[in-house]
């Protein structure tokens, strides 16, 4: 399973590498949210200040969706897929090497959004060790459950659309764990930020457990 | 011989429609059938469920030893499917893609770059995203995998369109090279005249049934045909 797993993640991340759809689609893209919702909302710097980590994580959220829809969308040109699944690889290892490729370029992205904040927003950092651990089990979180979904959307002429629809609520929890969590963090709340944290990594184990074991199922049925 | 196939009144659903409607058929070990039948005959299916691709809903099917009503994913690593498409990825070169197909099937990575070189895709064509190559060079990549995994079942789709006169001849010499060997091959061509010189038993389909299986009018073909050069490769620019 991890030896299918690092073969699959390596593929997923040399594609990337070469097409670069996420340096140079997904990247914009992340920066241009953040600066829209510096202009949606009040110009006056502290308001922003305030609202960063949430909006820092809406930012994070829809392109998790970009990452996951690409790597569905590779697997579907040239029927991709139906040579994953001759090739007889462990549907397991087929998971965690997409979702793991998905979490690294997610990863890429959060440290592009933070200077993004840190510069747009004014955000000062601070509470290095809650903001990585939130940062950590929240990416984990999307990365594992936005590819169970990307499974189930990707055999469907409607996936584009699908995907947001079945990810975006299911995904809430992780958008709240991870504000609340940074929130603390950032010396905005008084609450304990590592309950937070601790949601972020339920979620994550419980959609890691069901990607590991239904997305044989998923891959037949896309 | 052993049956490396044996299919009894198996039936495959798309949907609700049977696109196999109760096939019988039984091939031996290293043999050459060609499938031969009209647009929608069943061939495709029949090479998917081979593949265990598509599930077989009722009826009886084992495909080298392995029930495919119960589990159809156990044979798919020792079997290679050619079909329509090519499953290769477009933003990968030729080697990558070879590589990574033959790394996750478990080959062994010195199969590789003997496959490019019989395929004639070794060198330059080699290090060529697979998204800036014709329609045949695709389909010789896709050749070149499954030279490189060598299955014993290959199930070829139309393995010569979109191929010059040349890699038409591999193609044949592949296909007798692998039977040869003791691999089976179950392959569909619409190219008559080249696929029943390939073949000793011919299987007709229509509308999802085996409706006879007759010796070829015609002997095998003279021995497999190698490019000994590989021919120059004018690279296409989608």
């Amino acid at each position: 399973m991890w030896r299918d797993a690092l073969l699959m993640a390596g593929k997923d991340l040399r594609i990337e590498a070469r097409s670069r759809v996420a340096a140079n689609q997904v990247a914009p893209f992340a920066l241009i949210v953040l600066v829209l919702f510096g202009f949606a909302l009040e110009p006056d710097r502290s308001f922003l200040t305030q609202a960063a980590p949430g909006l820092f994580w809406v930012a994070v959220l829809f392109c998790s969706l970009l990452a996951v829809q690409r790597s569905f969308a590779v697997e579907s040109a040239d029927s991709a897929r139906d040579g994953l699944r001759l090739s007889g690889m462990d549907p397991a290892g087929i998971f965690l090497g997409k979702a793991g490729a998905v979490a690294l370029e997610l990863v890429g992205l959060e440290i592009l959004l933070t200077f993004g904040i840190v510069v747009l927003y004014g955000t000062n950092l601070q509470g290095a060790a809650l903001l990585l651990a939130a940062a950590a089990t929240a990416t984990i979180g999307l990365a594992v459950c936005g590819t169970v979904y990307g499974a189930l959307a990707a055999g469907l002429r409607v996936r584009e659309t699908l995907l947001p629809l079945l990810t975006l609520p299911v995904v809430a929890p992780v958008l709240l764990g991870a504000t609340r969590a940074w929130e603390v963090a950032l010396g905005q709340s008084a609450d304990d930020g590592w309950r937070w944290v601790i949601l972020l990594g339920v979620f994550a184990v419980i959609y890691l457990a069901l990607g590991v074991l239904a997305f044989g199922a998923l891959l037949e049925e896309a | 011989m052993a049956a490396a196939i044996r299919f009894r009144s198996a039936v495959a659903l798309i949907g609700d429609f049977p696109v196999l409607a109760g096939v019988d058929l039984d091939v031996a070990s290293g043999e050459i059938v060609l499938l031969r039948g009209p647009n929608g005959a069943g061939k495709t299916s029949l090479l998917r469920a081979c593949a265990g691709l598509l599930p077989v809903s009722s009826g009886r099917a084992e495909v080298l030893g392995h029930d495919m009503v119960a589990d159809r994913r156990s044979v798919r690593r020792q079997v290679g499917l050619l079909g329509h498409a090519t499953s290769l990825y477009d933003d990968l070169t030729v080697e990558d893609n070879v590589r990574f197909a033959v790394r996750a099937a478990g080959g062994r990575r010195d199969t590789v770059t003997p496959s490019l070189e019989r395929l004639g895709l070794a060198g330059r064509l080699g290090r060529v995203r697979v998204g800036q190559l014709s329609a045949g060079q695709r389909r010789r990549v896709a050749l070149s995998i499954l030279v490189a995994r060598d299955p014993a079942l290959w199930l070829l789709d139309e393995p010569h369109a979109g191929l010059d006169a040349a890699h038409r001849d591999v193609v044949d010499g592949l296909v007798q090279e692998a039977a040869a060997r003791g691999k089976t091959v179950v392959f569909a061509s619409h190219e008559q005249d080249r696929a029943v010189a390939l073949t000793r038993r011919i299987v007709e389909m229509a509308g999802g049934h085996i409706i006879a299986a007759v010796e070829p009018t015609i002997g095998p073909a003279s021995p497999p045909a190698t490019i000994s050069q590989p021919l120059p490769e004018p690279i296409h620019v989608a």
